[in-house]
């Protein structure tokens, strides 16, 4: 535009047309099926067993190139030692321990979380009262209410109980409620437009529009219960009569039998590997991804 | 007020405030507007004149410091079913269900229509929209368009008194619009049914509406109102549609034009 700056405005002539697109057919299929090959890299459970196994191949080598069995058992010995206790039902019964008080503790800690959540949704003073419990106690550890929990409950399942819905219920709480904060508006007020309120409203339209938030708060909420569970009994496992895995480890570490502390931790790892890949997967898969609100 | 009966929505003089952190907002002041049955009634007007605002009082998301609304002669105070409102985003879908169980679900929700009646009039709506093949895909499979259609299907299904329609083309390509704004006209050619219709297209007023209401800004006033006769069977014609937009485009920006006409002149 100043001086200097020519501006060229000489235009290419080109002629139109107009004509029929080219014929595509030669193309064969427009869809064509993947191969077995893509097919099964693209099977995220095949790449993730893949990974497993070469986990436990580098486990069984350097087992077997230390060849120490006080300090790091192969991972066949650790297998033996757990196939033969699971069948003379000492491991059975430890798991079946753990898993009984976990369930309860876990359940009792999602109730509670739903309950405080939707007073917080329904009420500024709910929401006030929430997020300020939540500030305190989200980052007091769970183990660290144990001393409490055995002058208040006394040694056993109660006290445990208790401590787990600690380490469950903030957590759950936390994601939940940043969750239904997330909310679009336009969805809240879809949903009111209907005339929906109270309980009704937070059910049928906060619950599923925040559940990619609610569902990473029970699987967060999940690993801190199974910590939590096995730490304290590791404490106090033998008070109650039947002790769970934390006491299965500590008892057998008591014993110098390295290879039943790797069988137990093995137990608690492969039991949370099932639970993570087989049950949150599969309701994953038929929830958030299916609603297309998670990858 | 010739025919009383016929009155559908009545606005009268309502003032909205809104707060926002620092300030309160007056939205509009003292609107006054009547709807009659099988209006297609256009709140047109630029950006900062209250016309979202006066659409989510309407539909009862907020009160009115001064002023009335009636809906059938009945004062409005808080959302409800007999309003249903379309947004501009898509996300007034719930993702969770298909479009089938979106439209299903309001006629649950509030207990209107119940099991096989319910099912029959969503899928009814779904293929007048023009999507009884896609009755079982979820929101995030369709297009805007379609989710569009969905959100209108939803609204219709309910056979509210009044639609209101809050800038629902915006988000659309302009390709999409355009084929969105004859559907919704096609479609109230079959149903007749009230509509309240809020944006900023001077276009898209003409094209839809039958009787438009321009707002001036700032806080938002009545500015104007004016009849509009295009539809399906008797479109404008390109002079008369130049026209009219003409006339509205200097009620719109006519501040404007004043602010600069002093600087013209020098």
């Amino acid at each position: 535009m100043s001086g200097g700056l020519i501006v060229k405005t000489q235009q290419v002539a080109r002629p139109e047309f107009d004509r029929v697109p080219i014929d595509a057919t030669t193309v064969g299929e427009v869809v064509r099926p993947l191969s077995p090959l893509q097919r099964l890299l693209d099977n995220a459970l095949f790449r993730r067993c893949a990974i497993l196994a070469a986990l436990a191949l580098i486990w069984q080598l350097y087992a077997l190139w230390l060849h120490n069995s006080l300090l790091f058992p192969t991972l066949t010995d650790t297998l033996k030692v757990m196939i033969h206790d699971f069948g003379d039902g000492t491991l059975l019964k430890r798991t079946e321990a753990s898993l009984e008080v976990l369930l309860i503790g876990y359940a009792a800690g999602v109730v509670l979380a739903a309950v405080l959540t939707t007073l917080a949704v329904s009420t500024r003073l709910g929401d006030d009262i929430l997020s300020t419990l939540t500030a305190i106690f989200n980052p007091l550890p769970a183990i660290a209410l144990l001393p409490l929990a055995l002058i208040w409950f006394g040694l056993g399942t109660p006290s445990l109980v208790f401590v787990l819905v600690h380490g469950v219920l903030w957590a759950i709480a936390l994601n939940t409620s940043s969750g239904f904060r997330s909310v679009p508006e336009t969805l809240r007020m879809s949903g009111r437009n209907y005339g929906l309120s109270g309980v009704r409203y937070v059910v049928t339209v906060l619950m599923p529009a925040a559940f990619p938030s609610i569902l990473t708060g029970i699987k967060i909420g999940w690993a801190f219960a199974w910590r939590t569970l096995i730490a304290a009994e590791l404490v106090f496992g033998v008070s109650s009569r039947s002790g769970g895995l934390g006491w299965y480890i500590f008892e057998a570490r008591e014993e110098l039998n390295t290879s039943s502390v790797f069988a137990g931790l093995l137990t608690v790892i492969i039991i949370g590997l099932l639970v993570e890949s087989v049950l949150f997967r599969t309701i994953e898969a038929h929830t958030v991804e299916k609603w297309g609100m998670q990858r | 007020m010739t025919e009383a009966g016929n009155l559908v929505l009545d606005v009268r003089g309502v003032t909205l405030q809104y707060k926002t952190p620092q300030h309160l907002v007056t939205a509009t002041y003292r609107i006054d507007l009547e709807v009659y049955e099988s209006d297609r009634f256009v709140i047109l007007g630029p950006s900062g004149c209250g016309k979202s605002t006066l659409l989510k009082a309407i539909g009862g998301f907020m009160a009115p410091i001064e002023g009335d609304i009636f809906l059938r002669g009945k004062k409005v105070v808080k959302p409800g079913p007999d309003r249903m409102m379309v947004f501009q985003e898509f996300e007034q879908l719930m993702p969770w269900k298909t479009a089938l169980g979106n439209v299903l679900f309001p006629m649950k929700a509030t207990g209107r229509f119940k099991g096989k009646e319910a099912y029959e009039r969503a899928t009814a709506a779904l293929s007048k929209v023009g999507l009884a093949k896609f009755v079982d895909s979820y929101p995030h499979m369709l297009s805007g368009g379609m989710k569009m259609r969905v959100a209108i299907a939803r609204a219709m299904a309910m056979e509210p008194d009044i639609l209101l329609m809050d800038e629902p083309f915006a988000a659309l390509d302009a390709l999409t619009r355009r084929k969105m704004q004859e559907d919704l006209l096609a479609l109230w050619d079959q149903l007749k049914f009230t509509v309240l219709f809020v944006t900023h297209s001077i276009e898209e007023a003409i094209r839809v509406g039958s009787r438009i209401l321009v707002l001036s800004p700032h806080p938002g006033r009545v500015r104007a109102e004016m009849n509009s006769s295009y539809s399906l069977g008797q479109p404008l014609d390109d002079a008369a549609f130049g026209l009219l937009s003409k006339k509205i485009h200097d009620l719109v920006f006519e501040d404007e034009a004043e602010a600069k006409l002093p600087g013209a002149l020098v």
